[in-house]
């Protein structure tokens, strides 16, 4: 390049990058928007696979058991020991049990239990789908009259998005648990009445809504590790990116649409 | 070879239907024309080879065949059939004329070597698991790896992996294969067991071939026309022994293994 050609001036680059920038977001968007599309219109089309549903959904649901409930129990358990001790300085250590059931079903343990699904199953579907883009057997698949977004992707976005639901009702119930107990063991709550204050102010609305919530966190970060994963480039190294971004990306998404979500259930 | 075969070379005017015509090709990349008019016609059960330096188009000719990479003009005609006009269903029709090897064999790594040579039979055949066994076993006899259906396919060396690749690529009876530069990487050994397989092949099925090589050797084994592609064209399309006497100067080079350079024409 001549130095001329070099010399470009400051705001020419500014927009230059700036374009940049706002095509690699389109892309981004696109990309989503295109899985998200084709997904939903081959769900419903032939063939169905009902074993890797399956196989999906013990991979998202059953073999999430653990880390999905080791969070939620410990959430609970922290914040009934911040709440107690913040309440108790204006006499108010009766609404502890609302405050916990509240706050996990509506907000946290779909947010928390999403955010750690997105770790353990948005990175691996990138890996999974990122390997196979770079090592050509989503091109064996096209080669062999076979749509991968129908084979790979439409079980895997269904698994995760129908398997949310019940890993956070599940979460809610080990979260409460975990309240009461630090409550009732280690604070000295009337275990009566800190169980009637956790259904107090509880509506069928607020588990409801947190479910819905989490329907909608296991569509988003699964497609998003889906698109990253099937659009993969640049061999191993563009694998462990795909990877880094979905987690990234995903999370970023959960949070965002948290809001808005909230906005619209509440 | 297969002198009896040697006929089906010629196509055009006065020769019978090709099965694959490819009609005026462009296909740009990164601001950069790979493919730059590209006309070709194969004959019903001929084996054309496709020859060229790296990077000089010819695996993204190969996948334009197939309808892994859409031209961003002219066409490509299967049995009189354009597949760049087809829709996405119709598209998947075709595609099951084809059966394909890839480059390193892009097996599925989540599943067997049985796995990987049934899944075309059970995706798009009504057959029972008896006679999808026994079409394994008689796919694996066709390429010399009798008895292995139940190994993982990273216990296979790079050889095996072809020849699976080659196994899985004819199990639903294509009318057309397939094969993306099937000796790369291989020994010289290794490289003529797998052209004995592919001319094994060609005798027993009754199937048109394209292959990409850039290995001269194995070229003359098993093609009865051969196609030069260089910088996106065609510049050479020629019998074998027309191709080996050939007095173009490039041609010469490459089937010496020498360098080119342009000053060499002079």
């Amino acid at each position: 390049m001549s130095a001329e050609a070099a010399r470009v001036s400051p705001v020419v680059a500014l927009f230059e990058a700036v374009g940049r920038h706002s095509l690699a977001v389109f892309e981004e968007v696109g990309r989503f928007f295109y899985i998200l599309h084709t997904t939903l219109y081959w769900t419903f089309r032939r063939p169905f696979d009902g074993r890797e549903w399956i196989r999906q959904m013990v991979r998202v649901g059953v073999d999430s058991i653990p880390v999905v409930g080791l969070t939620a129990m410990f959430t609970g358990m922290v914040m009934a020991l911040q709440t107690y001790r913040g309440f108790a300085r204006f006499h108010a250590e009766g609404f502890v049990a609302s405050v916990v059931s509240l706050s996990l079903t509506r907000e946290l343990a779909p947010v928390l239990a999403s955010l750690m699904i997105a770790g353990r199953i948005g990175s691996s579907l990138a890996a999974e789908l990122g390997t196979m883009r770079v090592t050509e057997q989503i091109d064996a698949l096209y080669a062999m009259a076979t749509e991968p977004i129908q084979y790979l992707v439409v079980p895997r976005v269904g698994a995760t998005t129908l398997m949310l639901p019940p890993l956070v009702a599940l979460a809610n119930g080990l979260g409460i648990f975990g309240g009461y107990a630090v409550s009732v063991f280690l604070m000295g709550a009337n275990p009566i009445m800190y169980w009637d204050k956790t259904f107090q102010y509880l509506d069928l609305n607020d588990v409801f809504s947190g479910l819905i919530k989490a329907a909608v966190f296991g569509l988003i970060l699964s497609v998003t590790g889906c698109a990253k994963g099937f659009f993969t480039t640049g061999g191993a190294e563009g694998v462990g990116r795909s990877t880094t971004s979905a987690v990234v990306m995903g999370s970023v998404v959960i949070l965002v649409s948290d809001f808005f979500l909230t906005k619209v259930l509440f | 070879m297969a002198s009896a075969r040697a006929d089906a070379g010629r196509v055009g005017r006065d020769g019978p239907t090709p099965k694959i015509a490819v009609l005026d090709l462009w296909k740009r990349f990164g601001g950069r024309d790979v493919l730059r008019g590209i006309n070709l016609q194969v004959a019903p059960g001929e084996s054309f080879v496709i020859v060229g330096q790296s990077g000089a188009g010819k695996s993204v000719l190969l996948k334009h065949l197939i309808g892994l990479v859409a031209p961003d003009r002219g066409h490509i005609i299967i049995d009189g059939e354009d597949l760049t006009n087809s829709d996405a269903a119709r598209c998947l029709e075709i595609r099951r004329k084809f059966g394909m090897s890839f480059q390193e064999g892009a097996l599925f790594d989540s599943m067997d070597v049985f796995g990987n040579i049934a899944f075309p039979l059970t995706r798009h055949t009504r057959m029972g698991p008896d006679e999808v066994a026994a079409r394994v076993r008689e796919c694996l006899e066709l390429v010399h790896l009798d008895g292995i259906e139940h190994k993982a396919t990273v216990e296979l060396s790079g050889g095996m992996r072809r020849r699976v690749g080659f196994a899985r690529a004819i199990a639903h009876s294509p009318e057309i294969l397939l094969f993306d530069e099937p000796n790369t990487g291989l020994d010289p050994i290794t490289s003529a067991v797998i052209d004995s397989v592919i001319v094994q092949m060609r005798e027993r099925l009754d199937v048109t071939m394209v292959t990409i090589t850039h290995d001269m050797k194995s070229a003359f084994r098993i093609a009865d026309r051969i196609a030069m592609l260089r910088n996106g064209q065609i510049v050479a399309d020629a019998r074998p022994e027309e191709f080996r006497s050939s007095a173009d100067p490039y041609i010469q080079k490459f089937l010496a293994g020498e360098p080119f350079e342009e000053e060499d024409v002079a």
